[in-house]
Protein backbone atom coordinates (compact mmCIF):
# COMPACT_ATOMS: atom_id res chain seq x y z
CA UNK A 1 0.00 0.00 0.00
CA UNK A 2 1.62 3.25 -1.07
CA UNK A 3 -0.80 5.53 0.81
CA UNK A 4 0.46 6.38 4.27
CA UNK A 5 -1.94 4.99 6.82
CA UNK A 6 -0.73 6.48 10.05
CA UNK A 7 -2.41 7.47 13.24
CA UNK A 8 -1.02 10.96 12.89
CA UNK A 9 -3.19 14.02 12.45
CA UNK A 10 -5.68 13.76 9.65
CA UNK A 11 -3.99 16.54 7.66
CA UNK A 12 -1.02 14.25 7.06
CA UNK A 13 -2.95 12.09 4.62
CA UNK A 14 -1.69 12.39 1.09
CA UNK A 15 -3.48 11.25 -2.02
CA UNK A 16 -1.33 8.57 -3.68
CA UNK A 17 0.25 9.31 -7.05
CA UNK A 18 -1.59 6.36 -8.57
CA UNK A 19 -4.88 8.05 -7.75
CA UNK A 20 -3.73 11.35 -9.24
CA UNK A 21 -2.85 9.45 -12.43
CA UNK A 22 -6.30 7.86 -12.45
CA UNK A 23 -7.95 11.27 -12.05
CA UNK A 24 -6.36 12.42 -15.30
CA UNK A 25 -8.26 9.67 -17.10
CA UNK A 26 -11.57 11.31 -16.11
CA UNK A 27 -11.79 14.65 -17.96
CA UNK A 28 -14.87 15.89 -16.06
CA UNK A 29 -13.00 15.83 -12.75
CA UNK A 30 -10.82 18.77 -13.82
CA UNK A 31 -13.72 21.13 -14.52
CA UNK A 32 -14.80 23.94 -12.26
CA UNK A 33 -18.16 24.62 -10.65
CA UNK A 34 -19.00 28.14 -9.40
CA UNK A 35 -15.36 28.97 -10.20
CA UNK A 36 -14.21 26.39 -7.65
CA UNK A 37 -12.54 23.07 -8.42
CA UNK A 38 -15.23 20.41 -8.63
CA UNK A 39 -15.29 17.90 -5.78
CA UNK A 40 -17.57 15.22 -7.17
CA UNK A 41 -18.94 13.33 -4.17
CA UNK A 42 -22.18 12.04 -5.68
CA UNK A 43 -20.92 8.73 -7.01
CA UNK A 44 -23.75 6.72 -5.48
CA UNK A 45 -26.10 8.62 -7.79
CA UNK A 46 -23.89 8.14 -10.84
CA UNK A 47 -20.20 7.62 -11.44
CA UNK A 48 -18.13 9.41 -14.07
CA UNK A 49 -16.72 7.73 -17.17
CA UNK A 50 -13.03 7.59 -18.03
CA UNK A 51 -11.90 8.75 -21.50
CA UNK A 52 -11.34 5.16 -22.58
CA UNK A 53 -15.01 4.30 -22.12
CA UNK A 54 -16.15 7.40 -24.00
CA UNK A 55 -13.65 6.71 -26.81
CA UNK A 56 -14.91 3.13 -27.12
CA UNK A 57 -18.51 4.32 -27.40
CA UNK A 58 -17.56 6.94 -29.99
CA UNK A 59 -15.52 4.41 -31.99
CA UNK A 60 -18.48 2.05 -31.95
CA UNK A 61 -20.67 4.77 -33.49
CA UNK A 62 -18.00 5.90 -35.95
CA UNK A 63 -17.05 2.48 -37.31
CA UNK A 64 -19.32 -0.38 -36.28
CA UNK A 65 -22.86 0.70 -35.57
CA UNK A 66 -25.76 -1.28 -36.97
CA UNK A 67 -28.51 -3.36 -35.45
CA UNK A 68 -27.55 -6.63 -33.76
CA UNK A 69 -28.55 -10.23 -34.53
CA UNK A 70 -30.28 -9.19 -37.73
CA UNK A 71 -28.23 -8.42 -40.79
CA UNK A 72 -25.87 -10.58 -42.81
CA UNK A 73 -23.83 -7.52 -43.66
CA UNK A 74 -20.45 -6.65 -42.20
CA UNK A 75 -21.55 -3.88 -39.84
CA UNK A 76 -24.34 -5.92 -38.30
CA UNK A 77 -21.86 -8.71 -37.66
CA UNK A 78 -19.38 -6.32 -36.07
CA UNK A 79 -22.05 -4.71 -33.90
CA UNK A 80 -23.30 -8.16 -32.83
CA UNK A 81 -19.77 -9.29 -32.00
CA UNK A 82 -19.10 -6.21 -29.90
CA UNK A 83 -22.48 -6.51 -28.15
CA UNK A 84 -21.98 -10.21 -27.38
CA UNK A 85 -18.32 -9.63 -26.55
CA UNK A 86 -19.39 -7.18 -23.87
CA UNK A 87 -21.76 -9.82 -22.48
CA UNK A 88 -18.85 -12.20 -22.09
CA UNK A 89 -16.90 -9.45 -20.30
CA UNK A 90 -19.80 -9.02 -17.88
CA UNK A 91 -19.96 -12.77 -17.34
CA UNK A 92 -16.29 -12.91 -16.37
CA UNK A 93 -16.59 -9.70 -14.30
CA UNK A 94 -19.26 -11.19 -12.03
CA UNK A 95 -18.00 -14.75 -12.54
CA UNK A 96 -21.27 -16.13 -13.88
CA UNK A 97 -21.08 -19.66 -15.22
CA UNK A 98 -22.74 -18.95 -18.54
CA UNK A 99 -23.48 -15.93 -20.76
CA UNK A 100 -27.09 -17.13 -20.97
CA UNK A 101 -27.37 -15.94 -17.37
CA UNK A 102 -26.33 -12.39 -18.30
CA UNK A 103 -29.36 -10.41 -19.46
CA UNK A 104 -29.07 -6.86 -20.69
CA UNK A 105 -31.62 -4.43 -19.30
CA UNK A 106 -31.80 -0.64 -19.24
CA UNK A 107 -30.63 -0.62 -15.61
CA UNK A 108 -31.14 -2.06 -12.15
CA UNK A 109 -34.72 -0.79 -11.97
CA UNK A 110 -35.68 -2.55 -15.21
CA UNK A 111 -33.93 -5.73 -14.04
CA UNK A 112 -35.87 -5.79 -10.75
CA UNK A 113 -39.15 -5.08 -12.54
CA UNK A 114 -38.35 -7.95 -14.90
CA UNK A 115 -38.01 -10.34 -11.96
CA UNK A 116 -41.19 -9.05 -10.30
CA UNK A 117 -43.11 -9.74 -13.50
CA UNK A 118 -41.51 -12.76 -15.11
CA UNK A 119 -40.81 -14.64 -11.90
CA UNK A 120 -43.35 -13.06 -9.56
CA UNK A 121 -46.53 -13.14 -11.63
CA UNK A 122 -46.61 -16.93 -11.84
CA UNK A 123 -44.83 -17.84 -8.59
CA UNK A 124 -46.59 -15.95 -5.81
CA UNK A 125 -50.15 -15.33 -4.69
CA UNK A 126 -52.40 -14.95 -1.68
CA UNK A 127 -50.91 -16.54 1.43
CA UNK A 128 -47.34 -16.02 0.21
CA UNK A 129 -44.88 -13.46 1.55
CA UNK A 130 -42.03 -11.46 0.06
CA UNK A 131 -39.49 -9.93 2.43
CA UNK A 132 -38.02 -6.53 1.59
CA UNK A 133 -35.42 -4.86 3.80
CA UNK A 134 -36.05 -1.50 5.45
CA UNK A 135 -33.00 -0.06 3.70
CA UNK A 136 -34.05 -0.77 0.11
CA UNK A 137 -34.01 1.74 -2.69
CA UNK A 138 -37.48 2.40 -4.12
CA UNK A 139 -36.44 0.28 -7.13
CA UNK A 140 -36.42 -2.79 -4.87
CA UNK A 141 -39.65 -1.87 -3.09
CA UNK A 142 -42.11 -0.52 -5.62
CA UNK A 143 -41.99 -3.45 -8.12
CA UNK A 144 -42.84 -5.80 -5.22
CA UNK A 145 -45.76 -3.66 -4.08
CA UNK A 146 -47.01 -3.61 -7.66
CA UNK A 147 -46.68 -7.40 -7.70
CA UNK A 148 -48.65 -7.52 -4.43
CA UNK A 149 -51.42 -5.53 -6.08
CA UNK A 150 -51.51 -7.97 -9.00
CA UNK A 151 -51.26 -11.23 -7.06
CA UNK A 152 -52.22 -10.63 -3.44
CA UNK A 153 -48.79 -11.63 -2.11
CA UNK A 154 -47.97 -9.99 1.20
CA UNK A 155 -44.90 -7.74 1.61
CA UNK A 156 -43.11 -7.72 4.96
CA UNK A 157 -40.22 -5.49 5.98
CA UNK A 158 -36.97 -6.81 7.46
CA UNK A 159 -36.02 -4.29 10.17
CA UNK A 160 -32.64 -2.63 10.54
CA UNK A 161 -30.72 -1.83 13.71
CA UNK A 162 -29.87 1.72 14.78
CA UNK A 163 -26.41 1.60 13.20
CA UNK A 164 -27.89 0.64 9.83
CA UNK A 165 -27.12 -3.08 9.84
CA UNK A 166 -29.79 -5.56 8.90
CA UNK A 167 -31.45 -7.17 11.92
CA UNK A 168 -30.37 -10.74 11.14
CA UNK A 169 -32.17 -12.25 14.14
CA UNK A 170 -35.44 -10.66 13.13
CA UNK A 171 -34.77 -11.75 9.56
CA UNK A 172 -34.26 -15.38 10.53
CA UNK A 173 -37.43 -15.31 12.62
CA UNK A 174 -39.38 -14.04 9.62
CA UNK A 175 -38.35 -16.94 7.38
CA UNK A 176 -41.54 -18.99 7.68
CA UNK A 177 -42.83 -21.32 4.95
CA UNK A 178 -44.93 -18.56 3.37
CA UNK A 179 -41.82 -16.63 2.32
CA UNK A 180 -41.12 -17.01 -1.41
CA UNK A 181 -38.55 -14.28 -2.03
CA UNK A 182 -36.14 -12.06 -0.09
CA UNK A 183 -35.16 -8.73 -1.65
CA UNK A 184 -32.09 -7.02 -0.21
CA UNK A 185 -29.47 -4.67 -1.54
CA UNK A 186 -25.80 -5.63 -1.47
CA UNK A 187 -24.86 -2.08 -0.45
CA UNK A 188 -27.38 0.49 0.81
CA UNK A 189 -27.34 3.68 -1.24
CA UNK A 190 -28.68 5.74 1.67
CA UNK A 191 -26.60 4.30 4.54
CA UNK A 192 -23.59 2.68 2.89
CA UNK A 193 -24.17 -0.59 4.78
CA UNK A 194 -22.68 -3.68 3.14
CA UNK A 195 -25.13 -6.51 3.72
CA UNK A 196 -24.03 -10.12 4.34
CA UNK A 197 -25.44 -11.25 1.01
CA UNK A 198 -23.77 -14.65 1.01
CA UNK A 199 -25.25 -15.50 4.42
CA UNK A 200 -28.66 -14.17 3.42
CA UNK A 201 -28.66 -16.15 0.17
CA UNK A 202 -27.59 -19.27 2.07
CA UNK A 203 -30.42 -18.93 4.57
CA UNK A 204 -32.83 -18.53 1.66
CA UNK A 205 -31.45 -21.51 -0.25
CA UNK A 206 -31.85 -23.86 2.74
CA UNK A 207 -35.55 -22.98 2.76
CA UNK A 208 -36.18 -22.92 -0.98
CA UNK A 209 -36.62 -19.13 -0.98
CA UNK A 210 -35.50 -17.05 -3.96
CA UNK A 211 -32.88 -14.38 -3.18
CA UNK A 212 -33.07 -11.12 -5.14
CA UNK A 213 -30.05 -8.86 -4.70
CA UNK A 214 -29.87 -5.23 -5.82
CA UNK A 215 -26.17 -4.83 -6.54
CA UNK A 216 -26.29 -1.29 -7.98
CA UNK A 217 -24.10 0.21 -5.26
CA UNK A 218 -21.77 -2.78 -5.02
CA UNK A 219 -20.38 -3.56 -8.47
CA UNK A 220 -18.33 -0.38 -8.82
CA UNK A 221 -16.62 -0.93 -5.48
CA UNK A 222 -16.62 -4.56 -4.33
CA UNK A 223 -15.50 -7.62 -6.22
CA UNK A 224 -18.74 -9.41 -6.97
CA UNK A 225 -18.69 -13.16 -7.61
CA UNK A 226 -22.25 -14.39 -8.12
CA UNK A 227 -21.24 -18.04 -7.76
CA UNK A 228 -19.45 -17.42 -4.51
CA UNK A 229 -22.38 -15.35 -3.20
CA UNK A 230 -24.66 -18.08 -4.56
CA UNK A 231 -27.57 -15.71 -5.11
CA UNK A 232 -30.57 -16.45 -7.33
CA UNK A 233 -30.85 -13.00 -8.92
CA UNK A 234 -28.38 -10.12 -8.99
CA UNK A 235 -29.13 -6.77 -10.65
CA UNK A 236 -26.89 -3.79 -11.37
CA UNK A 237 -26.38 -0.71 -13.57
CA UNK A 238 -23.57 0.39 -15.88
CA UNK A 239 -23.58 4.03 -14.84
CA UNK A 240 -22.70 3.19 -11.25
CA UNK A 241 -19.49 1.46 -12.35
CA UNK A 242 -18.05 4.10 -14.70
CA UNK A 243 -20.05 2.98 -17.72
CA UNK A 244 -22.85 4.81 -19.52
CA UNK A 245 -26.48 5.24 -18.45
CA UNK A 246 -29.20 3.16 -20.10
CA UNK A 247 -27.57 -0.23 -19.57
CA UNK A 248 -27.86 -2.68 -16.73
CA UNK A 249 -27.61 -6.38 -16.06
CA UNK A 250 -29.84 -9.03 -14.64
CA UNK A 251 -27.99 -12.15 -13.58
CA UNK A 252 -30.09 -15.17 -12.69
CA UNK A 253 -29.72 -18.88 -12.06
CA UNK A 254 -30.46 -20.91 -15.16
CA UNK A 255 -33.33 -23.09 -13.89
CA UNK A 256 -35.20 -19.96 -12.76
CA UNK A 257 -34.55 -18.04 -15.96
CA UNK A 258 -35.52 -21.03 -18.09
CA UNK A 259 -38.88 -21.37 -16.42
CA UNK A 260 -39.71 -17.68 -16.49
CA UNK A 261 -42.02 -16.13 -19.05
CA UNK A 262 -40.66 -13.18 -21.04
CA UNK A 263 -41.20 -9.67 -19.64
CA UNK A 264 -41.49 -7.53 -22.77
CA UNK A 265 -42.54 -8.86 -26.15
CA UNK A 266 -41.12 -7.82 -29.50
CA UNK A 267 -38.36 -8.54 -31.96
CA UNK A 268 -35.32 -10.65 -31.09
CA UNK A 269 -37.02 -12.41 -28.16
CA UNK A 270 -38.83 -14.96 -30.34
CA UNK A 271 -37.78 -17.91 -32.46
CA UNK A 272 -40.92 -17.99 -34.57
CA UNK A 273 -44.12 -16.00 -34.75
CA UNK A 274 -47.35 -16.88 -36.44
CA UNK A 275 -50.80 -15.74 -35.48
CA UNK A 276 -51.42 -19.23 -34.08
CA UNK A 277 -48.25 -19.82 -32.17
CA UNK A 278 -45.17 -18.00 -30.82
CA UNK A 279 -41.99 -19.71 -29.68
CA UNK A 280 -39.75 -17.79 -27.28
CA UNK A 281 -36.10 -17.36 -28.13
CA UNK A 282 -33.42 -19.02 -26.01
CA UNK A 283 -31.71 -17.32 -23.09
CA UNK A 284 -30.64 -14.61 -22.73
CA UNK A 285 -32.49 -13.24 -25.80
CA UNK A 286 -35.88 -14.28 -24.41
CA UNK A 287 -35.64 -11.26 -22.14
CA UNK A 288 -34.19 -8.79 -24.65
CA UNK A 289 -37.12 -7.61 -26.75
CA UNK A 290 -36.52 -4.92 -29.34
CA UNK A 291 -33.31 -3.21 -30.37
CA UNK A 292 -31.18 -3.22 -27.23
CA UNK A 293 -28.90 -0.42 -25.97
CA UNK A 294 -26.00 -1.62 -28.12
CA UNK A 295 -23.54 1.26 -27.72
CA UNK A 296 -24.28 1.29 -23.98
CA UNK A 297 -23.54 -2.43 -23.70
CA UNK A 298 -20.25 -1.87 -25.55
CA UNK A 299 -19.56 1.02 -23.15
CA UNK A 300 -20.25 -1.22 -20.17
CA UNK A 301 -17.74 -3.71 -21.57
CA UNK A 302 -15.19 -0.90 -21.83
CA UNK A 303 -15.89 0.11 -18.22
CA UNK A 304 -15.18 -3.47 -17.15
CA UNK A 305 -11.92 -3.44 -19.14
CA UNK A 306 -11.07 -0.19 -17.40
CA UNK A 307 -11.72 -1.57 -13.91
CA UNK A 308 -9.87 -4.79 -14.70
CA UNK A 309 -6.89 -2.69 -15.80
CA UNK A 310 -6.44 -1.53 -12.21
CA UNK A 311 -5.63 -3.30 -8.99
CA UNK A 312 -9.16 -3.43 -7.60
CA UNK A 313 -8.00 -4.42 -4.14
CA UNK A 314 -5.87 -1.27 -4.04
CA UNK A 315 -8.85 0.82 -5.23
CA UNK A 316 -11.15 -0.73 -2.61
CA UNK A 317 -8.64 -0.21 0.20
CA UNK A 318 -8.14 3.38 -0.90
CA UNK A 319 -11.91 4.03 -0.89
CA UNK A 320 -12.03 2.64 2.64
CA UNK A 321 -9.29 5.10 3.63
CA UNK A 322 -11.36 7.92 2.13
CA UNK A 323 -14.31 6.70 4.20
CA UNK A 324 -12.42 6.70 7.49
CA UNK A 325 -10.88 10.07 6.65
CA UNK A 326 -14.34 11.49 5.90
CA UNK A 327 -15.67 10.08 9.18
CA UNK A 328 -12.78 11.70 11.01
CA UNK A 329 -12.99 15.12 9.35
CA UNK A 330 -16.77 15.41 9.35
CA UNK A 331 -16.87 14.54 13.05
CA UNK A 332 -15.13 17.92 13.54
CA UNK A 333 -18.17 19.74 12.12
CA UNK A 334 -20.45 21.11 14.87
CA UNK A 335 -23.98 19.71 15.10
CA UNK A 336 -23.39 16.91 12.61
CA UNK A 337 -24.83 13.42 13.15
CA UNK A 338 -24.01 10.43 10.94
CA UNK A 339 -26.90 8.30 9.71
CA UNK A 340 -25.61 4.77 9.06
CA UNK A 341 -22.59 3.68 11.06
CA UNK A 342 -22.50 -0.04 10.29
CA UNK A 343 -19.13 -1.77 10.77
CA UNK A 344 -19.15 -2.92 7.13
CA UNK A 345 -19.65 0.09 4.91
CA UNK A 346 -18.97 1.26 1.40
CA UNK A 347 -17.52 4.77 1.02
CA UNK A 348 -20.85 6.52 1.59
CA UNK A 349 -21.35 9.07 4.37
CA UNK A 350 -24.90 10.17 5.11
CA UNK A 351 -25.54 12.79 7.76
CA UNK A 352 -27.87 15.42 9.18
CA UNK A 353 -26.92 18.75 10.69
CA UNK A 354 -28.78 20.24 13.64
CA UNK A 355 -31.44 22.74 12.53
CA UNK A 356 -30.17 22.94 8.95
CA UNK A 357 -32.17 21.38 6.16
CA UNK A 358 -30.12 19.19 3.76
CA UNK A 359 -31.42 21.20 0.83
CA UNK A 360 -29.75 24.33 2.18
CA UNK A 361 -26.56 22.37 2.84
CA UNK A 362 -26.60 21.07 -0.74
CA UNK A 363 -26.99 24.53 -2.24
CA UNK A 364 -24.23 26.07 -0.12
CA UNK A 365 -21.90 23.12 -0.84
CA UNK A 366 -22.60 23.52 -4.55
CA UNK A 367 -21.47 27.12 -4.22
CA UNK A 368 -18.17 25.74 -2.91
CA UNK A 369 -17.78 23.33 -5.82
CA UNK A 370 -18.83 20.29 -3.78
CA UNK A 371 -21.40 17.99 -5.43
CA UNK A 372 -23.37 15.90 -2.93
CA UNK A 373 -26.83 14.42 -2.94
CA UNK A 374 -29.47 15.79 -0.60
CA UNK A 375 -32.94 14.39 -0.03
CA UNK A 376 -34.42 10.98 0.55
CA UNK A 377 -32.13 9.12 -1.85
CA UNK A 378 -35.10 7.18 -3.28
CA UNK A 379 -35.24 5.43 0.09
CA UNK A 380 -38.06 7.09 1.98
CA UNK A 381 -38.56 4.13 4.39
CA UNK A 382 -34.96 4.60 5.58
CA UNK A 383 -35.70 8.24 6.39
CA UNK A 384 -38.87 7.21 8.25
CA UNK A 385 -36.85 4.61 10.18
CA UNK A 386 -34.59 7.35 11.54
CA UNK A 387 -37.42 9.87 11.96
CA UNK A 388 -35.84 12.36 9.57
CA UNK A 389 -37.08 13.93 6.35
CA UNK A 390 -33.84 13.70 4.42
CA UNK A 391 -30.06 13.56 4.67
CA UNK A 392 -27.00 14.95 2.98
CA UNK A 393 -24.90 12.22 1.40
CA UNK A 394 -21.30 12.26 0.24
CA UNK A 395 -20.47 9.15 -1.76
CA UNK A 396 -16.95 8.47 -2.91
CA UNK A 397 -15.23 6.67 -5.73
CA UNK A 398 -11.57 5.72 -6.12
CA UNK A 399 -10.83 8.95 -8.01
CA UNK A 400 -11.70 11.14 -5.05
CA UNK A 401 -8.95 12.65 -2.93
CA UNK A 402 -8.31 13.50 0.70
CA UNK A 403 -8.21 17.15 -0.39
CA UNK A 404 -11.77 16.87 -1.67
CA UNK A 405 -12.87 15.59 1.73
CA UNK A 406 -11.19 18.67 3.22
CA UNK A 407 -13.08 20.81 0.71
CA UNK A 408 -16.31 19.15 1.88
CA UNK A 409 -15.50 19.73 5.52
CA UNK A 410 -14.55 23.38 4.95
CA UNK A 411 -17.79 23.95 3.02
CA UNK A 412 -19.77 22.36 5.86
CA UNK A 413 -18.05 24.67 8.35
CA UNK A 414 -19.31 27.60 6.27
CA UNK A 415 -22.83 26.19 6.59
CA UNK A 416 -22.47 26.03 10.37
CA UNK A 417 -21.24 29.63 10.47
CA UNK A 418 -24.03 30.93 8.26
CA UNK A 419 -26.71 29.09 10.21
CA UNK A 420 -25.08 29.61 13.57
CA UNK A 421 -24.86 25.88 14.36
CA UNK A 422 -23.15 24.76 17.53
CA UNK A 423 -22.81 21.34 19.12
CA UNK B 1 -16.11 33.93 6.28
CA UNK B 2 -15.76 33.90 2.50
CA UNK B 3 -19.02 32.94 0.84
CA UNK B 4 -19.80 33.06 -2.84
CA UNK B 5 -22.01 35.93 -3.99
CA UNK B 6 -24.66 33.41 -4.96
CA UNK B 7 -24.80 32.01 -1.44
CA UNK B 8 -24.86 35.49 0.09
CA UNK B 9 -27.69 36.59 -2.22
CA UNK B 10 -29.71 33.54 -1.36
CA UNK B 11 -29.21 33.39 2.38
CA UNK B 12 -29.79 37.01 3.31
CA UNK B 13 -30.10 38.06 6.93
CA UNK B 14 -33.88 38.41 6.73
CA UNK B 15 -34.24 34.84 5.42
CA UNK B 16 -31.96 33.41 8.10
CA UNK B 17 -33.92 35.32 10.73
CA UNK B 18 -37.34 34.11 9.60
CA UNK B 19 -35.96 30.57 9.29
CA UNK B 20 -34.77 30.67 12.87
CA UNK B 21 -37.78 32.50 14.29
CA UNK B 22 -40.69 31.81 11.97
CA UNK B 23 -43.67 34.15 12.47
CA UNK B 24 -47.21 32.83 12.78
CA UNK B 25 -45.84 29.31 13.12
CA UNK B 26 -48.93 27.72 14.69
CA UNK B 27 -52.10 25.82 13.90
CA UNK B 28 -55.37 27.77 13.61
CA UNK B 29 -58.03 25.58 15.20
CA UNK B 30 -60.97 26.77 13.12
CA UNK B 31 -59.66 28.07 9.80
CA UNK B 32 -62.02 29.13 7.04
CA UNK B 33 -59.49 27.82 4.51
CA UNK B 34 -56.56 25.43 4.73
CA UNK B 35 -54.31 23.41 2.41
CA UNK B 36 -51.30 21.09 2.56
CA UNK B 37 -48.25 21.80 0.43
CA UNK B 38 -45.66 19.19 -0.53
CA UNK B 39 -42.45 19.31 -2.50
CA UNK B 40 -41.56 15.64 -3.08
CA UNK B 41 -38.12 16.57 -4.44
CA UNK B 42 -36.85 17.62 -1.02
CA UNK B 43 -39.60 16.34 1.25
CA UNK B 44 -40.77 19.81 2.26
CA UNK B 45 -44.24 19.73 3.75
CA UNK B 46 -46.27 22.60 5.11
CA UNK B 47 -49.84 23.37 6.11
CA UNK B 48 -51.29 26.84 5.62
CA UNK B 49 -54.30 28.06 7.63
CA UNK B 50 -56.45 31.07 6.84
CA UNK B 51 -59.33 32.90 8.43
CA UNK B 52 -61.15 35.19 5.98
CA UNK B 53 -63.78 37.63 7.12
CA UNK B 54 -67.03 38.30 5.26
CA UNK B 55 -65.28 40.86 3.04
CA UNK B 56 -62.76 38.24 1.82
CA UNK B 57 -59.99 39.88 3.80
CA UNK B 58 -57.36 37.86 5.65
CA UNK B 59 -58.09 38.14 9.33
CA UNK B 60 -55.62 35.53 10.49
CA UNK B 61 -53.05 33.35 8.74
CA UNK B 62 -50.52 30.80 9.94
CA UNK B 63 -48.42 27.82 8.87
CA UNK B 64 -46.73 24.75 10.29
CA UNK B 65 -44.38 22.33 8.60
CA UNK B 66 -40.90 21.15 7.95
CA UNK B 67 -38.71 22.48 5.22
CA UNK B 68 -35.53 24.18 4.14
CA UNK B 69 -34.64 27.71 5.17
CA UNK B 70 -35.92 29.17 1.93
CA UNK B 71 -39.36 27.54 2.15
CA UNK B 72 -39.73 28.22 5.87
CA UNK B 73 -38.69 31.86 5.60
CA UNK B 74 -40.92 32.33 2.58
CA UNK B 75 -43.92 30.94 4.46
CA UNK B 76 -43.13 33.09 7.49
CA UNK B 77 -42.75 36.32 5.50
CA UNK B 78 -45.85 35.45 3.50
CA UNK B 79 -47.98 35.30 6.63
CA UNK B 80 -46.78 38.75 7.71
CA UNK B 81 -47.52 40.21 4.28
CA UNK B 82 -50.99 38.84 3.55
CA UNK B 83 -52.53 39.64 6.92
CA UNK B 84 -55.30 42.26 6.63
CA UNK B 85 -55.19 42.13 2.84
CA UNK B 86 -58.08 41.34 0.51
CA UNK B 87 -57.65 38.02 -1.32
CA UNK B 88 -57.54 39.79 -4.70
CA UNK B 89 -54.49 41.72 -3.52
CA UNK B 90 -52.99 38.52 -2.08
CA UNK B 91 -53.30 36.86 -5.47
CA UNK B 92 -51.75 39.84 -7.23
CA UNK B 93 -48.76 39.72 -4.89
CA UNK B 94 -48.42 35.97 -5.43
CA UNK B 95 -48.36 36.45 -9.21
CA UNK B 96 -45.75 39.19 -8.90
CA UNK B 97 -43.66 37.09 -6.51
CA UNK B 98 -43.86 34.10 -8.84
CA UNK B 99 -42.70 36.24 -11.78
CA UNK B 100 -39.82 37.59 -9.72
CA UNK B 101 -38.72 34.16 -8.47
CA UNK B 102 -38.72 32.74 -11.98
CA UNK B 103 -36.84 35.76 -13.37
CA UNK B 104 -39.69 37.14 -15.49
CA UNK B 105 -39.54 40.53 -13.78
CA UNK B 106 -36.88 42.37 -11.83
CA UNK B 107 -37.21 42.50 -8.06
CA UNK B 108 -37.46 46.30 -7.96
CA UNK B 109 -40.08 46.60 -10.72
CA UNK B 110 -43.05 46.19 -8.41
CA UNK B 111 -43.23 48.16 -5.15
CA UNK B 112 -45.65 45.55 -3.75
CA UNK B 113 -42.77 43.05 -3.76
CA UNK B 114 -40.50 45.20 -1.61
CA UNK B 115 -40.52 42.81 1.32
CA UNK B 116 -40.08 39.81 -0.93
CA UNK B 117 -36.96 41.01 -2.70
CA UNK B 118 -34.80 38.88 -0.40
CA UNK B 119 -35.96 35.87 -2.40
CA UNK B 120 -34.82 37.15 -5.79
CA UNK B 121 -31.62 35.07 -5.40
CA UNK B 122 -33.51 31.87 -6.21
CA UNK B 123 -33.78 32.84 -9.87
CA UNK B 124 -30.17 31.67 -10.31
CA UNK B 125 -31.09 28.29 -8.81
CA UNK B 126 -33.97 26.68 -10.72
CA UNK B 127 -34.06 23.79 -8.23
CA UNK B 128 -34.80 26.22 -5.40
CA UNK B 129 -37.60 28.26 -7.00
CA UNK B 130 -40.10 25.68 -5.76
CA UNK B 131 -38.84 26.11 -2.20
CA UNK B 132 -39.55 29.84 -2.34
CA UNK B 133 -42.98 29.48 -3.90
CA UNK B 134 -44.33 26.41 -2.06
CA UNK B 135 -46.03 28.42 0.71
CA UNK B 136 -47.63 30.77 -1.80
CA UNK B 137 -48.86 27.92 -3.99
CA UNK B 138 -50.33 26.32 -0.87
CA UNK B 139 -52.02 29.56 0.16
CA UNK B 140 -53.40 29.90 -3.37
CA UNK B 141 -54.72 26.34 -3.16
CA UNK B 142 -56.32 27.04 0.21
CA UNK B 143 -58.16 29.98 -1.33
CA UNK B 144 -59.31 27.70 -4.15
CA UNK B 145 -60.24 25.04 -1.58
CA UNK B 146 -57.85 22.49 -3.08
CA UNK B 147 -56.89 19.98 -0.44
CA UNK B 148 -53.33 19.08 -1.37
CA UNK B 149 -50.96 21.01 -3.55
CA UNK B 150 -47.67 19.74 -4.86
CA UNK B 151 -45.01 21.76 -6.59
CA UNK B 152 -43.81 18.78 -8.59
Amino acid sequence: MSAPVTKQRATHYETPGRILDIRREFPILSRKVQEKPLAYLDNAASTQMPSKVMETITAYHEFHHSNVHRGVHQLSQEASDLYEGAREKVRRFIHARDTRQVIYTSGTTAALNLIAHSWGNSRVGKGDTILVSNMEHHANIVPWYMLAKRTGVQIKVIPILDDGTLDMDAFEAMLDPSVKAVCVNHVSNALGTVNPVRTIAGMCRERGIVSVIDGAQAVGHLKVDVQELDVDFYAFSGHKMHGPTGIGILYGKLPLLNEMEPFLGGGDMILSVSFDNITWNDLPFKFEAGTPPIAQAVGLGAAIDYLNGHDRTFLYDYEQQLLSYANERLAEVPGLTFIGTAPQKAAIVSFVMKDVHPHDIGTILDGEGVAVRTGQHCAEPVMDRYGISSTTRASMAFYNTFEEIDQLRDALLKVTELFDVTD
Amino acid sequence: MLLTNRTKNLYQEVILDHNKNPRNFRVIEHPSHTAKGHNPLCGDKLDVYLVLDENQTVQDVSFVGDGCAISKASASIMTTIVKDKHIDEVRTIFRGFHDMATGKIEADEDPKLRRLRAFSGVRDLPARVKCATLAWHTLDAALKDEEIITTE
